[in-house]
């Protein structure tokens, strides 16, 4: 009986001040996962050997050139054409997929129709094809002799070989990551918030652009900064279809790579350290907006 | 502007959710929608608004002020509809979502800059919020969003205003204070208004008239008062206000009337009578065991059970009352049901019970 009163005194009635401190660290243990040192050491051990031992090995090796080495070996000519062609070509590869994977992904979301489930799981296969398979394929598919290359050259096309085919290898790689991010924010979207525009009497073209739009912009950004991402790293799919002419259809990681082969090693570290300040800076930029534009949408709710 | 909907039938699937359903509010009149989830209640409200259209050639009409709107999309309507959820835009400013409808018209009627910011600013103060107009939908309270959801749906001056649960989700202080907020200002303004509730209490100190949905149907219509005395079924009964159920031949009352088939006798709350047991006894009294005795207010709610039966029913008395008698929980008492209500054959009949034990019929 006795025991049963005390037991009672911690549950629902007020608890008396003696047993705060215990109810203080009942509280703390509850936590999903347990022990908040232990998974946060191994998270910053696993990011370390993976991500950041790695790539401050490459500033390490850059950082013995010197100053004026560096900036020649990131500033041949070769190179420099090279970063235009990766971030140019790149920046409209991605915003290419943010226009048409958010088609995409509406379509997806928005409709039922026959044959959805697949084309739905088609949307994946860029990102579980291998690249060089996806390079071959598009090669055979877009080269002059190629099924579409040979309608598309005679109109002026020139498909493969070019930044055209640059520019078809990476919007190919890229449109999973801009419909699956949008895939969800749209899933959730709320109904009635279109419906209060309609009702409010605005035009079906004007509740897409005043109410849907600005509501997935975060969710766009997010899917072009993964696009654009991707499409500077991506080697395998490009090198086949682009044709590597120096100067012209060459892709940075191509650059790298050849240095590589000719055992110039400065120099393939030293433009592997701009591509990586430069990711990070894009990245981030993209970051910041994507903030900024979460901000003013913000759901507290 | 008043509203006409005729035989509306609405079919999701092969779930019927509005089975011929009829309804008319005359002009500036505020019309309560009331009825248990899944009734329909919403389904009707969006097809008066337009955002849902009745099952093709079943008859349906929808009329505005005799105009025949069956067809007409949710934006020609000229109704303001104001969504449980609010349903603001959340990238926008208080000042832009009051502002949309306005901005929204086309070009021809479209106001001016300066005269929608007027508008927008006198609608802020009508909601009384003015000052507010700045921030965004995230930075107000949820009492504060449901205002501007009523100023937004109000700023293209609605002849209609059609509200779904609009206090559905606020806390209890809040939502009276909305309540009372609304119906003064409904009479102002005299719009037209519908208002979905799954809340009797709401429904009853709101409305002009309440239309009671079940299972989608209608399954009565009529003033707050009338409807809450006069109900036309269990179901009526049961959902308006307390009401004490028991199956036939339970109390005494059954051998004059009722016997015959399955009835069900229904007391209210407030006419259940409590005495002391040595006070007069007769026939129609009831000895029970005071089970739980709540007060709050003017007010005092107590749980009794029939000794030997086991039905437990309840009784509001006067704290007065309770006072007077000195009640404690476990005490025997008397209890007395002043006015009952017997459903038999697919209608009630209703008696008094008198001061001196005998039984009159109130003729229907
Ligand atoms: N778009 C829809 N598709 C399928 N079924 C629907 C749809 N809308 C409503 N229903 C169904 O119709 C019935 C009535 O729905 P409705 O929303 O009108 O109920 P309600 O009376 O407003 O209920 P609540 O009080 O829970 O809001 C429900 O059973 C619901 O499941
Ligand atoms: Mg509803």
């Amino acid at each position: 009986m006795i025991s049963n009163t005390s037991r009672e005194d911690t549950g629902d009635r007020p608890i008396p001040p003696t047993s705060v401190p215990k109810r203080r660290r009942e509280r703390i243990n509850r936590r999903v996962i347990p022990g908040f040192g232990l998974t946060m050491g191994f998270t910053l051990t696993y990011l370390t050997l993976l991500v950041l031992i790695p790539l401050s090995a490459v500033f390490i090796r850059t950082s013995g050139m010197g100053w004026d080495d560096f900036w020649k070996a990131i500033s041949s000519p070769q190179v420099v054409s090279a970063y235009k062609v990766t971030f140019g070509v790149s920046f409209y590869a991605a915003l290419t997929n943010a226009f048409f994977g958010f088609i995409v992904a509406w379509v997806l979301t928005r409709y039922q129709f026959p044959g959805r489930k697949l084309v739905d799981a088609l949307v994946d296969l860029p990102f579980a094809l291998p690249t060089a398979v996806a390079g071959i394929a598009l090669t055979a598919l877009y080269a002059p002799n190629g099924w579409l290359g040979q309608f598309l050259y005679p109109l002026g096309l020139e498909t493969a070989y070019s930044t055209t085919g640059i520019f078809i290898a990476l919007t190919f790689i890229g449109l999973p990551f801009v419909v699956r991010t949008l895939q969800p924010v749209i899933e959730v979207f709320d109904r009635e918030v279109e419906e209060a525009g309609a009702s409010l009497g605005a035009s079906r073209l004007r509740v897409f652009f005043t109410i849907i739009v600005p509501a997935l912009i975060p969710a766009m950004l997010t899917g072009f900064a993964l696009a654009f991402a991707r499409a500077i790293g991506e080697y395998g799919s490009v090198i086949f279809i682009s044709g590597n002419q120096p100067m012209k259809t060459e892709i940075v990681p191509l650059v790298i790579v050849k240095f590589l082969e000719n055992y110039n090693y400065p120099q393939a570290t030293a433009v592997a350290c701009v591509m990586l300040i430069a990711s990070f800076v894009l990245l981030l930029i993209v970051n910041i907006l994507q903030r900024w534009t979460e901000s003013i949408g913000q759901a507290r709710s | 502007m008043s509203i006409r909907a005729l035989n509306i039938h609405k079919t999701f699937g092969n779930y019927k959710a509005l089975d011929d359903v009829s309804l008319e509010v005359p002009e500036g009149r505020l019309v309560s929608l009331l009825g248990p989830s899944g009734s329909g209640k919403t389904t009707v409200l969006r097809i008066l608004a337009g955002l849902e259209f009745p099952d093709p050639k079943t008859g349906a009409t929808i009329e505005f002020h005799g105009e025949d709107v069956t067809n007409l999309s949710a934006g020609k309507r000229g109704v303001g509809f104001v969504f449980q959820h609010y349903a603001l835009f959340k990238h926008m400013t208080i000042e832009r979502n009051i502002g949309f409808g306005l901005r929204a018209k086309p070009r021809r009627e479209r106001p001016g800059d300066e005269a929608i910011a007027a508008r927008v600013k006198e609608l802020l103060e009508l909601v009384q919020l003015d000052g507010l107009g700045k921030r965004y939908p995230s930075e107000l309270s949820g009492g504060q969003r449901q205002r501007i959801a009523l100023a937004r749906a109000l700023a293209s001056q609605p002849k209609v205003l059609l509200l779904d649960e609009p206090f559905g989700a606020l806390d209890a202080k809040v939502r009276k204070d909305l309540r009372r907020w609304l119906r003064l200002f409904q009479e102002e303004i005299k719009i037209t208004t519908v208002f979905v509730t799954h809340d009797q209490e709401e429904a009853l100190e709101l409305a002009d008239e309440v239309v009671v949905m079940n299972n989608a149907r209608i399954a009565q219509v009529g003033a707050p008062q009338d409807v809450y005395d006069n109900p036309v079924s269990p179901f009526v009964i049961e959902f308006l206000g307390n009401v004490n159920r028991f199956t036939a031949g339970v109390s005494k009352p059954s051998k004059s009337q009722a016997t015959e088939g399955k009835s069900v006798l229904y007391v209210r709350p407030h006419d259940v009578d409590i005495r002391l047991t040595d006070e007069n006894p007769h026939d129609y009294a009831i000895r029970s065991k005071i089970q739980h005795i709540f007060s709050a207010g003017n007010y005092a709610r107590i749980s009794l059970d029939r000794i030997g039966y086991n039905e437990p029913f309840e009784a509001e008395i006067s704290r007065e009352k309770l006072r007077q008698l000195d009640l404690k929980v476990g005490m025997i008492v008397s209890v007395v049901f002043r006015h009952i209500r017997v459903f038999a054959k697919g209608q009630f009949k209703e008696s008094n019970v008198r001061e001196d034990g005998q039984l009159v019929e109130v003729a229907g």
